[in-house]
């Protein structure tokens, strides 16, 4: 194959597209296919397909369980795939594992920070452990403490950190080899909205340097604040795929009306009476979403069909209710 | 095509036979000791306070008891009993430092500080975690051992040029007990099988032949007490200040090597299928 023909990928059959993506300039730095992971009879992963290109930012998003740690435990390269083809910045973690690894950036879900050594100290080694100099990984320390505003915490103790800046600094570690692709896994889970606006803050400004993030999350307002692309998954596979924006118009609609008809009424009567007036309809014991592309006209019709609801709110549609749509309401735990 | 294999990759299978690990460097081995280092730069006393108890063994069997005792018959050579109990104490010494460390504190980073698996997102291997945490536990075994060497030399304990032997089979001793702890040390559950590491440790402080010579027991406890680590630890040991050196030193340097060889690749085995799962 000649270089021309091989940067042109639009050309090339189905067959070799993994020939192209390890061979062509810029390979996917993630690409899945047929993924599997299981441990035991139970299957986490369930034949993935999926690709996350240079500077992308790429979003996990499912209920607990769904099988989204794992995944990120093997792009991480820390977890063996049971089946199925995995290439990691073009290569393949079964036999090039710590190759891999140092170019990667890991911000694992539970703080793993060496609660021996003291915030300083934590980055120090962990740069050494990719094989840094000392003179190089003390002046990469300073810049990111710097950068993670921890700086005049430096030569304290780990431990007595708060859930945010333990978070900032598993960050800066993470950042301590230059990474060209960051993997977070639910990076802002227990902070306070302070702290996890912070962490975003942080974590835009690495996108606009060109890392490509690849994170899960839980949270729909995250999700929508940083992915440019996401999945939906749920109990192991993919259950929708796409941008925010488009995910929101494929499974729900551009508004939602909420109806509150009081504490004792009984929705279900008034979902039937509202009958064909929007797309769907979802009853929920304390109110009813009605899926409208038009949320005032319909609560005008709601009020022409003679219904009175206690309260009436029009939002526009998030992520949330894709997810809900897609996931259920079921408690997962 | 199956019939045809590769030579180079032949070899280095074979390779990966003898020397037990793969994937491991002693550079990034060495990293290991360095966040050692790192940690105990601030906690010295914890270290130290390990040289003290072989020490006070010394001065109470050793110098109280040896007043009692006298002198010890060894293969037809008579020695003073606290230059019989000295060695041994000095390859129990290298025993407990690599014991200690192995156990308690690998488990602590392996199951609550969750030390090991941030480092297993970086270039580093179970066997570099491995064999740098056994480094690690056999050079505090060292570090004891040299301290109570000198207190020996002091006390004029030490009769043979032999004795610059010491300090490498302590690194062998340590090396030993340090792989086997950490091996051990994957398999423990909670903090309550730490007991079984006494209920070893103890009996084998006691009885292999570290206060009295193995003919003191009949032939049958006899066979029992040569299989024990300790005891070659502490023959080895002994061969080389009292300089009653024979081929059975060959014997004692085997066994501890094969011991810490076994024990390393367990070790780093157990690592990867407990952590990269």
């Amino acid at each position: 194959m000649s270089t021309a023909e091989s940067g042109r990928q639009l050309s090339v059959p189905l067959a070799s597209v993994e020939a192209v993506a390890t061979d062509s300039a810029d390979p996917p730095l993630v690409h899945a296919r047929g993924l599997t992971k299981r441990f035991g009879e139970f299957t986490a992963v369930d034949g993935i397909d999926v690709d996350v290109a240079r500077g992308e930012a790429f979003g996990f998003l499912g209920p607990n369980g769904a099988g989204k740690s794992s995944t990120m435990r093997m792009i991480g390269c820390v977890s063996p795939p049971t089946e199925g083809t995995l290439r990691i910045l073009g290569r393949d973690p079964r036999t090039e594992g710590p190759a891999i690894r140092a170019r990667l950036g890991v911000v694992p879900q539970q703080d793993t920070l060496d609660t021996e050594l003291s915030v300083r100290e934590n980055l120090l080694i962990y740069g050494r452990y990719f094989g840094m100099s000392r003179a190089a990984v003390r002046d990469k320390t300073d810049e990111l403490l710097e950068f993670v505003q921890l700086s005049d915490r430096a030569k304290d103790k780990v431990e007595p950190l708060s859930g945010g800046m333990k978070r900032r600094l598993t960050i800066a570690r993470s950042l301590i080899n230059d990474p060209e692709m960051l993997l977070l896994d639910e990076p802002t889970t227990g902070l306070d909205p302070q702290a996890r606006h912070s962490l975003w803050d942080r974590l835009f400004r690495l996108k606009q340097r060109g890392v490509t993030l690849v994170l899960t999350t839980h949270y729909m307002d995250e999700a929508e604040q940083l992915c440019d692309r996401l999945v939906v998954m749920d109990k192991g596979r993919f259950a929708a795929e796409g941008s925010p924006r488009e995910l929101i118009a494929t499974y729900s609609t551009r508004e939602v009306l909420e109806l509150r008809f009081g504490a004792d009424a009984d929705n279900k009567v008034y979902a039937d009476k509202l009958e064909g007036l929007v797309d769907r309809i979802e009853v929920l014991p304390d109110r009813l979403l009605l899926y409208t592309d038009d949320g005032d006209g319909s609560a005008a019709a709601v009020y022409d069909r003679g219904l009175r609801p206690v309260s009436t709110l029009v939002r526009r549609s998030t992520l949330e209710d894709v997810f809900l749509r897609l996931t259920g309401r079921t408690l997962v735990d | 095509m199956s019939a045809t294999l590769h030579p180079d990759r032949e070899s280095a299978t074979l390779l990966a036979r003898i020397v037990p690990l793969r994937g491991t460097s002693a550079r990034r081995a060495s990293l290991m000791v360095e966040r050692s280092l790192m940690v105990y730069r601030r906690g010295w006393v914890i270290i130290v306070s390990g040289f003290f108890e072989p020490l006070f063994y010394l001065l109470s069997i050793g110098v109280g008891i040896g007043a009692l005792v006298g002198s010890v018959t060894v293969d037809g050579t008579v020695l003073e009993y606290t230059a019989f109990v000295a060695p041994a104490l000095l390859a129990s010494s290298a025993m407990n430092g690599a014991v200690y460390d192995s156990t308690f504190n690998i488990f602590f980073k392996l199951k609550y500080a969750k030390t090991y698996d941030a480092i297993l997102s970086t270039p580093m291997s179970p066997g570099d975690v491995a064999a740098g945490e056994i480094c690690w536990a056999l050079l505090r075994g060292l570090i004891y051992s040299t301290a109570f060497l000198v207190v020996m030399l002091a006390l004029g304990l030490v009769g043979s040029p032999w004795a610059v032997l010491v300090l490498p089979a302590a690194v062998l001793i340590g090396f030993g007990f340090a792989a086997v702890g950490v091996a051990a040390t994957t398999y423990m559950r909670g903090w309550q099988d730490f007991e079984f590491v006494q209920l070893i440790v103890l009996p084998m402080f006691l009885f292999a032949t570290t206060f009295y010579p193995l003919s003191t027991y009949p032939s049958a406890l006899q066979a029992v007490v040569v299989c024990t680590p300790l005891y070659h630890a502490v023959e080895l040991i002994r061969d080389l200040t009292t300089g009653l050196v024979d081929g059975t030193l060959t014997i004692h340097v085997a066994y501890l090597a094969v011991m810490g060889l076994i024990g390393l690749r367990v070790a780093a085995g157990r690592l990867e299928k407990l952590l990269l799962t």
